[in-house]
């Protein structure tokens, strides 16, 4: 047991605290509410709030793409084809390195992509695919997949005696979506919204191979404050936004588990 | 009883030709039924027999492809389940897990946009049928598999239907729970007096509760009638072996009649051909006599069951092997193992099958 | 609500005769299966499209209207950095699963058979990676590594495994957690025991034999992982296989294409077959469990 905790300590824990507890210090290490407070500034809230509404969005368009898919594998024969291939699919193209994924879609929609040269030309625009919009885009590649994972579970849970039993007792499909699998499904489906969301706003390779200069996002910030934190001389800048991000992510996770706990229980 | 309940009483079913198949595999082949206005009628057979089949295709769970269902004189077969009006008990997880027990009963009639105040009344009436009003509130997770069951049972009938359809509803109970509900379960039926299809795996569920049981095997339906006569009276050895308990007898089969144990006694199918069989004989038509009796072939006692007011014995009847016998346990104290006894078996006409 | 019994009341409940028309459930399954096409056609092509790209760009001949080559793909072997960083990065690949391995399989299999008290703590543990942030961790293991760095003495691409486990950790955690749940561990640790087994024979010659397919597929997420990851080795200035794709982005768009498609496939071809063979081993039974 030992091992376990002390690497995990080592490794895990002490960075997280050095993380919460840095932020709060300075370049002397004395406690500062300055780091925090530059956090503020206008230009780092704007990252913030730009990669929550890049999140937020990817999160929404992937967890209803990603559901209807999960539906259509979920309706089918439990060992067939279809079910094999986009759950291994979905295993792989979920943790799709962002390097890989960036380079995918700048081949696609950049400058000189597929299909940019087919629709528009030779020459288009050529930062489409650095906007936020682009990076939507791009996130909903791994966002679908990762829905697939974490809802196809809940769905397999839904018995089809409910269904059954909804049209013996006089329902029809719209009563029974409505009253039985909605309901129902609501908790888990959220939870998994959540947990998209979490994992977009963590992302960093991806924002990082496309976007190379600038950081509209805030994980690209702390590229920006990694580099040039000695230079600077701000020094714990870096670490305060760190602290933002783990919050954010933390309240997001934290309502996912206790949607969980709810849900659970009915699709056991 | 059944003004009380609010309950009209029970309509004709008709089952007409049934057809249904599965690719190369024929689940059913031209199933005719009827069930007569209030009666329990309970389909008996092995897996795969065609029992849920037919109770699927009369609920519209499934399309037929061929035949007709007709209740109370209508076509049904193309109507689609939810204007059937029947209510159905499943094996098991049909509870909303989401609801309680109220809004579960409650739910059909929610669908059918009764008020408030009337379908609170009604939940609460069908729960007390159930002997369920204190788990009222409770979910499905908070309780036992035999009161789920109940529960199944208040919703399928708080609608009103005219037919109540149930799928092997105990088989997921432990034997205790299901021998108690079965009961529960015609003890309402009767007192609602509602035509009732009852499917089950097990013969003494089946014996025990139904006014008419049907015996089905491949598809078709082997034999119907009142429990009494389909235990005592089999027309085919499939339905004497799956009902009830059965020796199988070495036996000589030779003008209409078979020998023994060294008995003659008549078949129930005298155009069996002739020569070398296997006769069915229920261990309660097998009389153990004592040992200087005048009839009856020699044997010994190797073991005895006891199974409370009967007991059974396990003898050796030298050349024809193994025979089980059924009697009162104050008759077998008098044979116990290792005695000599004297063996015979009671003249009814008796079915044999091939050697096989 | 219709009312059979109340006759002729109901025009729908009467259906005309007539040649039999396929049923409602046939029409039902029908409207399904439409729908299956329409999604998994729509989703697989969007799937597939970017990966198309990755094909064609990396195949493309010099100036317009060139015919298709090969030359970039040719190029991944004979480019200076990207070897190296394939090696460094396969060789993290391993280091990460043999050591997240041997700390992860005893110390889970130990709390599951010993300690279930601690098992919600060890769970936590193994989660909290998914809470926090590649980046954050990043930040935060700055001091950290000045001290690995001082003790060890070397500044070698290698030291990353130490991150690199901690990220597998979730992934890993889960793997294992099923297959410890599918078999069940207390009654074949207690059968071996009461037959004389040593804890250390129990675990190595009982259990992790019949939790193989979840350890090989813990071993091979792992490595899935580790050849994939950016973030941390970017941000510390160390060039492993993403990095170096990144890099050559930069240099030479075309074969930056090919080996992203190449380790994309490999990835693929890894957690397909390794879902292939689980599929397979379901269809012709299983070893104990």
């Amino acid at each position: 047991m030992l091992p376990f905790f002390a690497y995990v300590g080592i490794f895990l824990i002490i960075p997280t605290l050095v993380v919460v507890i840095a932020a709060f210090l300075d370049g002397a290490n004395r406690p500062t509410l300055a780091n925090v407070s530059e956090l503020a500034e206008p230009y780092i809230a704007k990252t913030f709030w730009n990669s929550i509404w890049v999140s937020a969005v990817s999160a929404v368009i992937g967890a209803v793409l990603g559901a209807l898919l999960a539906y259509v594998v979920a309706t089918g024969d439990p060992d067939g084809l279809v079910r094999t291939t986009v759950s291994s699919a979905s295993g792989v193209l979920a943790q799709f390195g962002g390097v890989t994924l960036a380079f995918a879609f700048i081949a696609s929609v950049g400058p000189a992509g597929l299909l940019t040269t087919w629709i528009l030309g030779a020459e288009a625009a050529p930062t489409w695919l650095l906007s936020l919009k682009g990076l939507v885009l791009v996130y909903t590649y791994f966002q679908i997949p990762l829905m697939v994972l974490v809802f196809l579970p809940a769905l397999d849970g839904i018995r089809p005696q409910w269904r059954e039993a909804t049209e013996t007792l006089g329902g029809t499909a719209w009563d029974y979506w409505r009253h039985v699998a909605v309901p129902i499904l609501t908790a888990p489906f959220l939870g998994a919204l959540l947990l998209l969301f979490a994992n977009a706003f963590s992302a960093y390779a991806t924002a990082a191979a496309l976007i190379t200069q600038g950081a509209p996002i805030a994980p690209l910030q702390i590229r920006t404050a990694f580099s040039s934190e000695v230079l600077l001389g701000r020094e714990n800048i870096g670490k305060a936004l760190a602290l933002g991000m783990v919050i954010v992510v933390a309240i997001v996770m934290t309502l996912n588990s206790m949607l969980q706990k709810r849900s659970s229980r009915w699709l056991r | 009883m059944s003004s009380v309940t609010g309950q009209r009483s029970g309509v004709e079913v008709r089952l007409e030709e049934l057809r249904r198949t599965y690719g190369a595999v024929t689940a059913l082949d031209g199933l005719d039924l009827t069930l007569h206005p209030g009666e329990l009628v309970a389909l008996l057979g092995p897996s795969g027999c065609g029992k849920t089949t037919a109770l699927r295709l009369l609920a519209g769970l499934e399309d037929a492809d061929g035949g007709r269902v007709v209740v109370a004189g209508l076509d049904v077969t193309r109507v689609p389940t939810n204007k059937r009006d029947m209510g159905m008990v499943f094996q098991a997880y049909s509870l909303f897990p989401h609801m309680t027990a109220r809004q579960n009963v409650e739910f059909g009639l929610r669908l059918r946009k009764q008020d408030g105040a009337r379908r609170k009344k009604r939940a609460e009436e069908m729960l007390e049928l159930v002997g369920l009003t204190a788990q009222i509130d409770r979910y499905a997770h908070q309780m036992s598999g035999g009161q789920q069951q109940r529960v199944a049972l208040a919703r399928a009938l708080a609608i009103q239907p005219t037919v109540l359809l149930l799928d092997e509803p105990l088989s997921a109970l432990d034997a205790k729970v299901r021998a108690q509900l079965r009961d529960e379960i015609r003890r309402v039926q009767l007192g609602v007096g509602i035509t009732t299809l009852f499917v089950t795996h097990d013969q003494e569920e089946a014996l025990a509760i139904a006014d008419r049981v049907g015996v089905m095997r491949a598809g078709r339906l082997e034999q119907l009638g009142p429990p009494t006569e389909v235990y005592a009276h089999p027309q085919t050895p499939f339905v004497a072996e799956f009902v009830g308990l059965n020796n199988k007898l070495a036996a000589t089969v030779d003008d209409g009649e078979a020998e023994v144990l060294g008995q003659r006694i008549p078949l129930v199918d005298k155009s069996f051909r002739p020569g070398a069989a296997m006769a069915l004989i229920r261990p309660e038509a097998v009389k153990v006599l004592s040992e200087d009796a005048d009839e009856g072939v020699v044997a010994t006692v190797l073991a005895s069951s006891f199974l409370g007011a009967i007991s059974r014995l396990t003898l050796d009847v030298g050349g024809a092997g193994h025979v089980i016998a059924q009697l009162s346990t104050a008759d077998a104290l008098e044979h116990p193992a290792g005695s000599a006894v004297r063996v015979r078996v009671r003249p009814d006409p008796v079915l044999v099958t091939p050697v096989d | 609500m219709t009312d059979l019994s109340q006759t002729g009341a109901i025009a729908g409940a009467v259906v005309p005769p007539g040649p039999p028309r396929p049923g409602l459930r046939a029409r039902r399954r029908r409207t399904l299966l439409l729908l299956r096409i329409v999604v998994l056609a729509v989703l697989g092509a969007f799937f597939l499209f970017p990966l198309l790209a990755l094909l064609e760009f990396s195949t493309r001949g010099v100036g317009e209207d060139s015919p298709r080559t090969l030359d970039a793909w040719g190029r991944i072997v004979t480019d200076s950095t990207l070897i190296p960083a394939i090696v460094s990065s396969l060789q993290l690949a391993v280091i990460t699963s043999v050591v997240a391995m041997v700390l992860m399989v005893p110390t889970m299999i130990w709390v599951r058979l010993r300690l279930p008290r601690v098992s919600r703590v060890v769970e936590f543990l193994c989660l909290l990676p998914l809470t926090i942030p590649a980046v954050v961790l990043v930040v935060g293991l700055v001091p950290i590594y000045a001290w690995v760095r001082y003790l060890t003495r070397t500044d070698s691409i290698l030291t990353l495994s130490y991150a690199y486990v901690v990220l597998v950790l979730p992934f890993v955690y889960r793997s294992l957690d099923n297959g410890l749940s599918a078999i069940d561990v207390r009654t074949l640790a207690e059968a071996a025991r009461s037959l004389g087994a040593d804890w250390f024979t129990v675990i190595t010659r009982v259990v992790i034999p019949n939790m193989a397919q979840a350890v090989l597929n813990a071993a091979l997420l792992c490595v899935a992982l580790v050849m994939g990851e950016f973030t941390i080795a970017s941000l510390y200035n160390y060039v492993n296989l993403q990095v170096a794709i990144a890099q050559a982005g930069l240099a030479d768009a075309n074969m930056s294409m090919a080996v992203s498609l190449a380790s994309l496939m490999f990835a693929f071809v890894l957690l397909l077959g390794l879902s292939f063979v689980g599929r397979w081993r379901r269809r012709h039974g299983k070893a104990a469990a």
